[in-house]
């Protein structure tokens, strides 16, 4: 009886000091931060943070469309922003208490105004192009010397992927930006909005979908990594931590990554608070955290990923900022395109496409 | 009076856990998809009038235009079915052993086959993708003995869909087989062998038909969950594996389309209330033969 009673008072103090601490609950998405970060923010402000993680855009849309959260800082990407900003998803944000937003760097800004105008309801976090991550030497040996490793054909050319299916190809699992590469590939326009153009990325992709071994957007990484596959269409930072990890590991794989030559999706996480946030407060918190210059640059530093905070630039790396693949020239910077986000009748469209290219049915 | 409050009690949770759940879904299988919090529409915000008027079979309708909502409750009928098969096949010579073994051990043997639920299910599932992949121990192993020289590809197909809902569901059928033969009267198959019954004539004539509760039991407990699985097709299954719990949880995530999502839902228990139905039907047979 004791024991049940002192158990009791236990879990009602657990309670109680948890009511009384205040917390910021963030929704990021996985293999995104350096984790030092977190514990940083907690000893600067005293607030406790909860972390959790997501890995695809649907994910979180569906949660924040459901409403009560929970959470005080997501991080949606463009299209899907522009989404639940209509959807009233968001609040916008009170820049008396972000400071820190004079960092921010106003070719990025301008870009994500595209989604969200003014910038009312979020700031950039990372960006990053789509783009092939291959095995140069498994790709060498069943392609040959002159693999084209930095071409959409080297992924969409049916003769290569037959090959490449021997040692594993992952695509992402997300139609919003392989179908793009699919039109841009076949030469058409590949923000098209309209069923007739998306539906000529169908041939394209189910000639080739028999050769991709997984659709997924978080297991390329370590398959990558240790060997499993030999190329994965994905995320630019994605593609670059699989080559550290595989540098650290020391397993002779050696990983490179390329925006493809013929063009390639620039894309932009955004930090943005949901409308009924528990702690606004401590969400504006947080993004003015983020966007101090020097805890931005640490986050870069460690996710191979481009940020939309200039002020951060001096204290990158070497290895982020001078590597055209996280930080592209101004010539592949010419041929990235971005895409906008579709209506619901297109969206079953894409969706129905991708299933079909996926399942065969 | 005593007896009706008695009786209230089990009904008002039924009626709180299960059909209230289910009149919610059911209402949102019949509403239209709209770009706000929550994404479809009417919902109690429009009044009652509106709710009921705006409700039509429109999505149901949906599912019949389009084959890929069949032929997923076909492949996962399929599937389900196979997986339950083998577990039957593997499970029962489990189950005899242990009821077989000396009764000292059969605590620990028991202990044994329930010890993986001290572990997440999720994490079970996921050791699974470690053994499977391609640079994992199975091909590690079978390439270090030589059987194999280049590595089989297993993971992110559907034989690693069966595989998982094998080894997941596997003390489910177990367990009931288990306790139908442990409870099974040694002498009877001892009469049996003395009438002339071969040790085999014996099992298939007396241990069999005496056990079938436990397998009808082990059969429907392994069935009914299977049919609906979602992690174990999405961690261990390719692209091609095609069932109604992936397309359900595309029809909400990537379409955002609720109401087509709860159709799926509604159409899915359907198919499952008809195992349901038999499953209990064996039951209460059982219990009434026991009296």
């Amino acid at each position: 009886m004791t024991k049940t009673m002192l158990s009791t008072v236990a879990a009602l103090a657990v309670i109680a000091s948890s009511a009384m601490a205040e917390e910021v609950r963030v929704y990021n998405w996985s293999d995104y931060i350096d984790e030092s970060l977190l514990t940083k923010f907690e000893e600067e402000t005293g607030i406790d943070l909860i972390y959790d993680v997501f890995d695809s855009n649907e994910v979180l849309e569906t949660k924040m469309l459901a409403g009560s959260s929970g959470y005080d800082v997501v991080v949606p990407s463009g299209t899907f922003l522009q989404r639940q900003i209509s959807a009233g998803a968001f609040q916008k944000l009170d820049k008396s208490k972000l400071p820190n937003l004079e960092n921010m760097w106003d070719v990025i800004s301008e870009r994500v105004g595209k989604y969200d105008p003014g910038n009312e309801y979020a700031i950039n976090y990372m960006w990053g192009t789509t783009g092939i991550g291959v095995n140069v030497e498994k790709v060498k040996e069943v392609l040959g010397e002159d693999a084209p490793i930095s071409s959409l054909a080297l992924v969409f050319d049916p003769a290569n992927m037959e090959k490449l299916s021997a040692c594993g190809v992952h695509f992402l699992d997300a139609p919003a930006e392989i179908i793009p590469a699919a039109l841009n590939y076949i030469g058409e326009n590949p923000d098209a909005q309209d069923a007739e153009t998306i539906q000529k990325a169908e041939p394209v992709l189910t000639a080739i979908a028999p050769y991709v071994q997984k659709f997924h957007s978080s297991e390329y990484i370590n398959a990558l990594a240790n060997g499993d596959i030999c190329v994965a269409v994905g995320w630019s930072g994605d593609i670059l931590q699989a080559r550290d990890r595989a540098a650290e590991a020391d397993n002779g794989v050696i990983i490179e990554y390329n925006a493809p030559k013929e063009g390639a999706l620039m894309w932009f996480d955004n930090m943005a608070i949901p409308v009924d946030a528990p702690n606004p407060d401590g969400a504006h918190k947080f993004l003015n955290f983020i966007m101090d210059a020097q805890n931005m640059a640490a986050a870069s530093n460690y996710v191979y990923y481009a940020n939309g905070n200039l002020a951060s630039q001096e204290f990158l790396v070497e290895d982020v900022i001078g590597d055209t693949a996280i930080y592209p020239d101004a010539e592949t910077l010419e041929k990235l395109y971005t895409t906008s986000p579709y209506d619901a009748k297109t969206q079953r469209v894409v969706t129905r496409l991708w299933t079909k290219v996926k399942s065969g049915t | 009076m005593r007896r009706a409050v008695l009786i209230a009690v089990p009904y008002l949770w039924l009626l709180a856990l299960f059909l209230v759940p289910f009149a919610i879904v059911f209402k949102v299988s019949l509403s239209d998809t709209a770009l706000a919090i929550p994404p479809y529409t009417p919902t109690l915000k429009d009044g009652f009038g509106a709710l009921i008027s705006g409700l039509d079979f429109e999505n149901f309708v949906f599912l019949t235009q389009d084959d890929l909502y069949w032929k997923a409750y076909v492949s996962s009928l399929q599937i389900a079915f196979f997986s339950t098969i083998v577990t039957l096949l593997v499970g029962y010579p489990m189950a005899y052993a242990m009821a077989r073994a000396p009764e000292e051990w059969r605590p620990t043997l028991m202990m044994l086959v329930i010890l993986p639920f001290w572990t997440s299910f999720l994490i079970r599932v996921y050791a699974w993708v470690g053994i499977l992949s391609t640079e994992g121990f199975l091909n590690q192993f079978l390439l270090w003995t030589g059987i194999i020289d280049t590595p089989l590809t297993i993971l992110n197909t559907n034989w690693a869909v069966y595989i998982g809902i094998v080894y997941t569901y596997l003390p489910f059928m177990i367990l009931p087989i288990y306790a139908a033969l442990e409870r099974l009267d040694e002498s009877l198959i001892e009469a049996a062998e003395d009438l002339g019954c071969s040790r085999m004539q014996a099992f298939w004539l007396v241990t069999i038909p005496l056990s079938r509760n436990g397998i009808v039991a082990g059969c429907f407990l392994v069935f009914i969950p299977a049919l609906g699985e979602f992690v174990i097709p999405s961690l261990l299954g390719g692209s091609g594996t095609l069932m109604i719990g992936k397309v359900l949880f595309e029809e909400f995530f990537a379409n955002r389309d609720w109401p087509v999502a709860s159709a799926v839902a509604v159409i899915l228990l359907l198919i499952l209330i008809i195992p349901i139905i038999l499953f209990q039907r064996n039951e209460q047979r059982q219990q009434e033969a026991e009296q």
